[in-house]
């Protein structure tokens, strides 16, 4: 039996929630009043909060100087097809795992996890080199690759997790009723696990959005997305903190968008299980 | 029949997207420059149509933050990635990788840049060998920048050649804790070219030297412990709270707003604390020279950001015609009758200076003054092996001196003591001299 949860109880839960979420979420917004000051405003002690002259200068300046459309298309491409690449060789991967075990499938699933302990640094050269010798420094396609070998692991353990929670009798009564390998992948397993692979897709997709490592050492000019954006504002010699708020309001903007508008599947998927 | 006209339509629509994008091209090369985010390289970058307009030759720039870029750029240069055809490097890089052959010299320049007009110092650093592979953009050394109305205030006169015991008097004397003025800014952030160039100058000027001759560290000396002692002693006195993390920054921040009595900092500064867009105090800014101790040396440093041609670039011709317009006269000429001469790039040729024009800018004699009072080849008062004012010109003092200001900052947040911090710095730089074969 549920215990009764009392109204102080409950309005002291709500207001702890909300002072969390809103110390989540204030340095979004303090960057987003920011980029609507004066450089000296964006410097004022004590700090201005919303009693200032708003101006859209620093945008302007941003848009004059930067090439906006070309680098969001760049992080489109490279973190769309990270992400959608990862999913169709994940998607095997955790499902052999969850269903047809070996003794090494729990060795393996660390061994995956362990990959992502190594500092990306240690790698540098020989990926630059290996880049330089296929010709494909700064390359978008390249890049798409890159981020999905580094995402994988998560891909796969996720899906894993999620695959895990789904009976494998309902499986076996689909191969009973005759469905192929493929059949069960696609008609049975998959729309079982919507929206673990939604939150999975999500997830993955804001992780190689925000990957900055390997988007600003591996591209210059053709392939640069919104980090290498961002990192162009950046200086230690000269105060641009509202032009800088700016560009990063920029290329934070469309995955806020994405994941206001996603928000109720990725908190289903990261909070529940398949198919509870 | 169907296919037929699809593929015919197709080939067409190709054939004239090629055409048109030909056309709207126009450009018989294009060169990728790798710079930094800085007011004078991005105004650079709004007058490239004019150099595309008079060469035919485009620009792809790819602008990123001071270390970022170094990284990125050491990269491909080492691995010969050739992403970039001309690269914005430092005093630093430039004699070490024009010793490595990893840039091509700059001696096949044209009369009319006149390379002789470069300012010595900043040629002489970034040469090799009497060979000069990076050509100045801007220059810089460092100044003292301090409010002419607190120093009256507190009875005082800046001397034009200010010693570091006028400067802690006048310090303490402009200290108002009550209004959150400090008397003094300096930086005390970890990092080789934040806090520890800062320190490394300071220290050329209390006799101190980071290495002997033979290559043995010297941090465990009198003169370093005076030198961190004293800056110590009057940043707790007279300085912001948290200066340990202060960096440029900050202490621009700081300054701008009206609370900080003086500020010892790059001489760039000086067009950013006398504007009056930016600055709450742009009427009432003096300038003098770095601070010494009667030794010798003063503690100002000296930099430039220079433009290089890697050497793997396919484009050197249309790289160097780039060199040569972005740091010839013309282009100085150019910003000075669009924005006025307070805005032309500082410090890299001696006929600026020599312009009556420019002369009348507030702190363009301080500012060459400083420059030419910084002397690479001889940093201290006794002799080293090593060229740099602020910085030893080795490929591995980037990484050992990054180490050694993160001690000398924990010592000026107090979490150990300045004895500790020079204890611990003498062997981090023991080590890695020692590793690198100099010892």
């Amino acid at each position: 039996m549920a215990r009764a949860v009392t109204t102080p109880r409950k309005a002291l839960n709500t207001a702890i929630a909300w002072t969390i979420g809103i110390l989540i979420f204030f340095p979004i917004l303090w960057t987003v009043l920011t980029s609507f000051k004066t450089e000296a405003e964006a410097i004022a002690n004590p700090p201005v909060f919303l009693f200032f002259d708003w101006t859209l200068e620093n945008y302007g300046v941003v848009q004059e100087r930067s090439n906006y459309m070309r680098f969001l298309w760049n992080s489109v491409i490279i973190a769309g097809g990270s992400t959608i690449l990862g999913i169709i060789i994940a998607v095997p991967a955790a499902w052999s795992m969850a269903f047809v075990p070996s003794k090494r499938t729990k060795d393996i699933l660390l061994w995956m996890l362990s990959t992502k302990m190594l500092p990306a640094v240690g790698v540098l050269y020989p990926i630059y080199l290996l880049c330089i010798e296929l010709g494909v420094l700064d390359n978008r396609y390249a890049l798409v690759v890159i981020l999905m070998l580094i995402n994988l692991p998560i891909i796969v353990w996720m899906l894993y997790t999620y695959f895990r929670e789904i009976p494998g009798e309902i499986l076996e009564a689909a191969r009973m009723d005759g469905a192929s390998l493929k059949d069960e992948l696609l008609y049975v397993l998959t729309p079982m696990a919507v929206p673990g692979i939604a939150s999975t897709l999500l997830l993955n997709f804001i992780l190689a959005w925000n990957e900055a490592f390997w988007t600003l050492n591996l591209t210059s000019v053709d392939a640069a997305p919104l980090t290498a954006f961002i990192a162009s504002y950046s200086s230690p010699e000269g105060l641009f903190f509202a032009k800088l708020s700016a560009a990063s309001t920029m290329a934070i903007a469309p995955i806020l968008i994405l994941g206001w508008f996603s928000q109720k599947q990725l908190v289903r998927g990261l909070t529940f299980g398949a198919v509870k | 029949m169907f296919m037929k006209t699809v593929l015919r339509t197709t080939s067409a629509l190709a054939l004239c997207i090629s055409a048109t994008a030909a056309f709207a091209d126009g450009h018989s090369a294009t060169i990728t420059i790798a710079t930094v985010n800085n007011g004078d390289m991005i105004r650079m970058q709004g007058y490239t149509d004019q150099f595309t307009e008079e060469t035919g030759i485009a620009v792809e720039w790819v602008t990123l933050e001071e270390n970022v870029l170094r990284q990125r750029v050491t990269t491909d240069i080492t691995t010969e990635g050739g992403q970039f055809d001309i690269m914005t490097i430092g005093m630093y890089e430039a004699p070490i990788w024009g010793s490595n052959g990893w840039l091509v010299p700059l001696d096949n320049l044209s009369a009319e840049y006149n390379v002789d007009d470069i300012l010595p110092a900043m040629r002489g650093g970034l040469s090799h060998d009497g060979t000069l592979y990076a050509a100045p953009f801007y220059g810089e050394s460092s100044m003292v920048m301090y409010r002419t109305d607190l120093m009256e205030a507190a009875g005082l006169e800046m001397p034009a050649a200010p010693t570091w015991e006028f400067i802690r008097e006048a310090a303490a004397a402009m200290t108002d804790r009550d209004n959150d003025i400090n008397g003094i800014c300096l930086r005390g952030k970890p990092g080789w070219g934040e806090g520890g160039a800062f320190i490394n100058a300071m220290a050329n000027s209390f006799g101190a030297r980071v290495v002997d001759e033979e290559w043995n560290a010297q941090l465990d000396s009198e003169a370093w412990a005076n030198t961190l002692n004293f800056y110590n002693d009057m940043m707790q006195e007279s300085g912001p709270a948290g200066f340990a993390t202060n960096g440029f920054n900050e202490n621009l921040s700081l300054f701008n707003q009206g609370l900080c009595g003086m500020w010892i900092d790059a001489t760039v500064a000086a067009s950013f604390v006398t504007n009056p867009d930016d600055s709450e105090v742009a009427d009432s800014v003096g300038f003098a020279l770095a601070p010494d101790n009667g030794l010798g040396p003063r503690s100002n440093w000296l930099w430039a950001w220079a433009l290089a041609v890697p050497a793997g670039t396919q484009q050197q011709d249309e790289a160097m015609q780039f060199i040569e317009w972005a740091t010839g006269t013309g282009y100085i000429e150019q910003v000075a009758a669009n924005e006025g001469w307070a805005n032309v790039p500082p410090g890299a040729r001696q006929s600026l200076y020599d312009n009556p024009n420019y002369a009348e800018v507030p702190f363009a004699q301080m500012t060459l003054d400083s420059i030419l009072s910084a002397n690479p080849n001889e940093p201290t008062v006794d002799p080293v092996p090593y060229t740099g004012v602020q910085f030893m010109a080795i490929p591995e003092f980037a990484g050992f001196w990054t180490e050694v200001s993160q001690e000398f900052s924990n010592a000026y947040a107090g979490q150990q003591t300045i004895e500790e911090a020079l204890a611990n710095g003498q062997a981090i730089v023991n080590e890695a001299l020692s590793a690198a074969g100099y010892q």
